[in-house]
């Protein structure tokens, strides 16, 4: 892969509605992601496996639950500390970015928030570190869109309970330490329960062939007749609004994420079409190109705004399930429109591994299917803004 | 040991230059600021000596409260404390005296400093740093080992190296080689936090008047485009520059 040159594009300057300590912990990220992810991401892309040796680093970059309390090891920042690290993990890949929000807002997330202390203290330090990965299972095969319709269950047996079914599309799950599993009880109320590897039953083969996200590692949860203890259930939360939750700090990050795929795109296809000539001139000089250009920095711009937005009212815990799906469904579906006009740009050499933006373009696609369709979004919007049920 | 950190704020390689108030000031709208990397190289040799020889490092830095985010990444690096001399670093003279005194004040054994920094590029405060408190002096440093009292430098010089023996207190004018690029620290969260906590104290400089006053910047002018005259067409080359770039 070419040099990575990227300049983080800030038509608005929107710095000036961050603090120092937001630029502080987002510029670290930025360089860390060019020295670390840049250079080696195509070609674990291309040989589609997760580079595990980047565990410690997105730790200490704070990819880790940087919002929990410093005394689980987190690093007690606000939300839009949070988002901003997202975005700069995805202006790498959104597959690492994927591991390190399934980490945080769907592992970490969920044991601060439902967990008892000794859930907190036994887990959270370590996932914080990286120490012990994690992975959440929600999504089933024929249960994705429709999750309250999941088979996943679990039954009292006394000492402990009963866990049966499997999961689907599972981020992290090949090397995962522990998994966040949601499953109805015997009365068909969705609880989450903490699964540890190495209990008896429990597998996690892994999904290949892959188009997308393939520097993340994805696989299935199997649960065949394992005991789990009683004491990791999560006690403190349960329902479908659980789960929800989960996804709605995970939304949020991805919200920023997918603003970090759009500027690496947008900034290769600046700098490429500054150089590329034909027709004796700079290819940037035409004006097809500069519609695209003019295009896609409006875009960036007001999906930057959006998420600074959203992470204002997150801060202050007014931030709505139905605004961070409008965050979520805009920001992913501008960065995919961008990917594939820089693609087109870039001619040839959009489709190489020279570039990124293919990357970015394939991961995308699973970026704007995950975490709530595009589709779904739109409906949680018309739920929202009509109070009628498009669902079913 | 006694560690200085001087550490320039100085615009990002990648900024776009333009002046205001008639050219006389550079003009900082839209432009991200970073640590002078000549000073970047000099405070990863300090937190070498603090994590491995035992130093207590110190960062300052002549500016106004815009360059604290500066000196808060230097103590995210890892440095103690930092120091802002609450006043415009005006030119070169001016920020060496306002550093002297906090050398003074503050006793410390060995100073630190990037060879230049990449905004004015002057290159002149270590040396005039390390003449006005009568300091040993050594620029162009690209490597530096202390033991006790004694210091083993090697400086850059035409064409080759010199390795130098000198005693403290000593300021040294560094550049890259007393660490390389992949040294660099990247400062990580735990870092962060901590700099949340450490002092960044401001002192007031000391009354002195500025000897120099910039009066106006000019840009480079825009490179012109490239005329290719055929190697066989000789006359026509000559014809071009006498003619009309005048310069035969």
């Amino acid at each position: 892969m070419s040099q990575d040159l990227f300049q983080a594009p800030d038509y608005y300057q929107l710095d000036d509605l961050l603090t120092d300590e937001h630029k502080l912990v987002r510029d670290a990220a930025r360089e860390w992601v060019k020295r670390e992810i840049s250079p080696i991401i195509e070609d674990y892309a291309q040989k589609a496996e997760f580079p595990n040796q980047i565990i410690k680093g997105l730790a200490e970059i704070g990819a880790f639950g940087p919002y929990i309390p410093e005394e689980y090891g987190g690093a007690g920042l606000d939300q839009i500390s949070y988002g901003l690290i997202m975005q700069e993990i995805e202006r790498g890949d959104s597959g690492i970015r994927s591991t390190a929000s399934v980490q945080s807002s769907l592992v970490m997330y969920p044991i601060w928030k439902y967990g008892n202390e000794d859930q907190r203290q036994k887990y959270l330090p370590k996932l914080a570190s990286g120490e012990l990965m994690g992975c959440f299972g929600l999504t089933e095969p024929d249960y994705g869109s429709n999750p309250s319709g999941m088979v996943t269950n679990f039954k009292d047996k006394g000492d402990y309970y009963l866990l049966n079914g499997a999961k689907m599309w599972i981020s992290n799950a090949p090397f995962a330490d522990i998994a966040i599993v949601w499953a109805k009880d015997e009365s068909g109320r969705i609880h989450g329960l903490i699964v540890e590897r190495g209990m008896e039953g429990f597998t996690t083969p892994e999904t290949h062939n892959k188009w997308s996200l393939r520097a993340s590692a994805t696989g299935e949860l199997i649960f065949d007749n394992v005991k789990v203890p009683k004491e990791n259930l999560l006690p403190k939360k349960s329902g479908l609004g659980a789960p929800l939750g989960c996804l709605d700090s995970a939304r949020y990050g991805i919200a920023w994420g997918a603003i970090g795929a759009a500027m690496d795109c947008y900034d290769t296809a600046l700098r490429y079409s500054k150089e590329r000539l034909q027709f004796g001139k700079p290819i940037g000089a035409f004006q097809l190109q500069q519609k695209k250009l003019a295009e896609m920095i409006t875009e960036i711009t007001k999906a930057q705004l959006l998420a600074w937005r959203l992470g204002v009212l997150r801060n202050e815990d007014k931030a709505t399930s139905a605004q961070i799906s409008m965050a979520k469904r805009n920001n992913v579906d501008m960065a995919l429109t961008i990917a594939r006009d820089a693609r087109q740009m870039l001619g040839g050499m959009g489709i190489t591994g020279e570039y990124s933006i293919m990357r970015h373009m394939m991961n995308l696609e699973s970026v704007v299917t995950y975490e709530g369709t595009h589709d779904i979004h739109l409906l949680i919007t018309g739920l929202d803004v009509t109070g009628l049920n498009a669902f079913k | 040991m006694k560690i200085l950190v001087c550490i320039s704020h100085v615009p990002d390689t990648t900024s776009k230059i333009n002046f205001t108030d008639e050219n006389s000031k550079f003009d900082t709208n839209g432009v991200q600021f970073v640590i002078n990397p000549y000073d970047e190289f000099v405070l990863t040799r300090a937190m070498w000596f603090k994590e491995k020889q035992g130093a207590s490092v110190t960062v300052v830095n002549v500016g106004n409260a815009t360059n604290e985010p500066t000196l808060r990444k230097a103590l995210a690096i890892g440095a103690d404390e930092a120091i802002r001399v609450n006043a415009d670093a005006t030119d070169g003279y001016f920020v060496a005296k306002q550093l002297a005194e906090v050398v003074k004040n503050g006793d410390f054994d060995l100073i630190l400093a990037g060879r230049e920094s990449i905004d004015y590029n002057g290159g002149m405060v270590p040396g005039m740093l390390a003449g006005i408190l009568d300091f040993n002096f050594v620029n162009a440093c690209i490597g530096l080992e202390v033991d006790g009292n004694t210091a083993t430098v090697i400086r850059e010089i035409d064409g080759g190296k010199e390795t130098l023996n000198t005693n403290l207190p000593l300021v040294i004018g560094g550049q890259k080689g007393i660490v390389e690029e992949k040294d660099l620290r990247i400062p990580n969260m735990r870092g962060i936090m901590m700099a949340r906590k450490k002092p960044l104290s401001v002192v007031e400089p000391v009354s002195f008047d500025a000897t120099t006053q910039s009066i106006k910047f000019e840009k480079p002018e825009a490179k012109g485009a490239v005329k290719l005259i055929d190697a066989n067409n000789v006359g026509e080359l000559i014809n071009l520059l006498h003619n009309e770039a005048k310069v035969i």
